[in-house]
């Protein structure tokens, strides 16, 4: 258990085993003191470059591995779709062959195809980490919210986690399926019949249960987590309209209750306000939706580290 | 740590009872040169020096009837020899939950060697803010010719010259069967 971690890319929580996870976790633990520090740096990475590819819209996930970079002394350079090459024509291929040929350390790459950070890691020789592809995976985002999950009910084990909302859709589901059930949980996904396949839960894990409504799914639960209904992504007819979705799928106080006594609200942001969830349950001291910010520095710290970092060396 | 295995220890330099007054030694060496427990701050070093600031810091407590500050350092993100191949060295917590401004802060390690290790707790400290003072206190000095750096230490438990290829191993309870200091070598 010496060397945890032995990965340089993160492409997604598929491929790690639970060992790895842990790894990772139990790293980011040790990084959180560093952003309570009156000079929140430590000089771990200087001189090496991180750069964040986003060909999608972020400010919170780019903000976070940016100053995560930058807390390591890391330079981090910001490539977002609209001032880059892609716009031009380049294909994806010679934007990478073109990065690589600056020598980047790492690269963080977010797209809204499923795969791009794999074919990223074939050609480059930076590490590759996924920051969201596609409907695939987003694994920083699931292993913030298993940190997140961690600090307030101190194991994972055993837990009952509900996940509502657009499973379909969804690379945060996807991860946070992945991870919670390596790491011993049992999920339960609800979500309108057009937005969770039904067997789903055959093509992932045994611990994996498909429940008709959000009431079965949230009964007794020890963690709901509220997935963004992407208004960006409705303009097929998945529900008819968001008031709708609001009545059937908005995690109200009332609905809430089904939970258990001291369950815990996930959202990995940007809120919908009343639709997904309700401002009651957001602003409530349940919903630790802002300590899932404040760790998601930590994790990306951890993953940056263990991507870019080196050996112990002989002393 | 699977190498461990096969070193061979060649001789015993401290068992439990000399360690112990060594330590009472350095603890009596601190207060006389700081004339008292008044703002003292001793920081230990993971992982050996940190139980090893612990029973300093009980010692003084017993010396001067006030208890020094004391905190922990974790030096693995200061280190200057992260290259890019192999594994990462694990990182664990610096806790110092008390200010360091201004006060007397007493470095404690296990072993000095080349000095890199407390360049490093250095420069750390630095970032944590700006001390009185700082001094070093170690139970083993392997000598000033593997030094590589301009590091000596102020507080010394024993002096014991090494070959390069020796290693030299403090054992403490806390992590160990014995409570010993061995001079060990592959064979």
């Amino acid at each position: 258990m010496d060397k945890p971690y032995q990965r340089r890319d993160l492409l997604g929580i598929r491929d790690l085993t639970a060992a790895e996870i842990i790894g990772i976790l139990d790293t980011a633990e040790n990084f959180r003191e560093i952003s309570d520090r009156e000079i929140k740096k430590v000089p771990t990475l200087r001189g090496k470059t991180v750069i964040n590819l986003f060909f999608e819209n972020s400010t919170r996930t780019r903000t976070s591995f940016e100053i995560a970079a930058k807390r390591l002394s890391a330079d981090a350079v910001n490539i977002s779709v609209s001032s880059s090459s892609v716009s031009k024509g380049e294909t994806l291929l010679d934007t990478a062959l073109n990065l690589d040929a600056m020598a980047p350390d790492c690269i963080v790459v977010r797209h809204s195809s499923a795969g791009v950070p794999h074919q990223l890691a074939k050609v480059s020789r930076a590490a590759i980490v996924n920051a969201g592809d596609g409907a695939n995976e987003h694994p920083t985002q699931a292993l913030l919210d298993a940190m997140t999950i961690r600090e307030h009910k101190k194991k994972i084990q055993g837990l009952e986690i509900a996940i509502i909302g657009d499973i379909i859709h969804s690379r945060v589901a996807r991860s946070n399926i992945h991870l919670m059930t390596k790491l011993g949980a049992k999920v339960r996904v609800a979500g309108p019949g057009t937005l969770v396949p039904g067997d789903f839960q055959y093509l992932v894990d045994k611990n994996l249960q498909v429940c008709p409504n959000l009431e079965q799914a949230i009964k007794g639960a020890d963690v709901v987590m509220i997935l963004r209904i992407q208004r960006e992504r409705q303009d097929s007819a998945y529900f008819p309209t968001l008031r709708e979705y609001a009545i059937h799928y908005g995690l109200t106080n009332e609905r809430l209750k089904l939970a258990k006594k001291d369950a815990i609200v996930l959202h990995p942001g940007p809120m919908n306000r009343g639709i997904e969830i309700s401002s009651e349950v957001a602003d409530s001291s349940r919903s630790l939706i802002l300590d899932q910010v404040k760790y998601g520095v930590a994790v990306r710290m951890a993953v940056l580290y263990l991507a870019t970092g080196g050996s112990m060396g002989s002393n | 740590m699977a190498d461990e295995i096969h070193l061979v220890e060649k001789s015993r330099i401290m068992d439990a009872a000399r360690m112990k007054r060594a330590l009472s030694r350095l603890a009596s060496e601190i207060v006389e040169n700081n004339q008292g427990a008044k703002d003292l701050y001793l920081v230990g070093i993971r992982r050996r020096g940190v139980p090893l600031a612990e029973r300093i810091a009980d010692k003084i407590e017993a010396l001067e009837g006030e208890r020094p500050l004391y905190g922990i350092l974790d030096i693995t993100l200061y280190r200057d020899d992260l290259s890019t191949v192999g594994a990462n060295p694990v990182v664990n917590r610096t806790e110092l939950k008390d200010d360091i401004e201004g006060k007397k802060i007493i470095l404690v390690d296990d072993v000095l060697y080349t000095g890199r290790t407390i360049r490093a707790a250095l420069d750390q400290l630095m970032d944590f803010g700006r001390p009185k003072r700082v001094q070093l206190a170690v139970l083993i000095d392997r000598g000033r010719e593997h030094r590589e750096l301009p590091i000596q230490a102020d507080f010394i438990g024993k002096v014991v010259p090494t070959k390069q290829t020796e290693i030299i191993k403090v054992m403490l309870k806390e992590y160990d069967d014995v409570e010993a200091v061995g001079i060990f070598e592959r064979p």
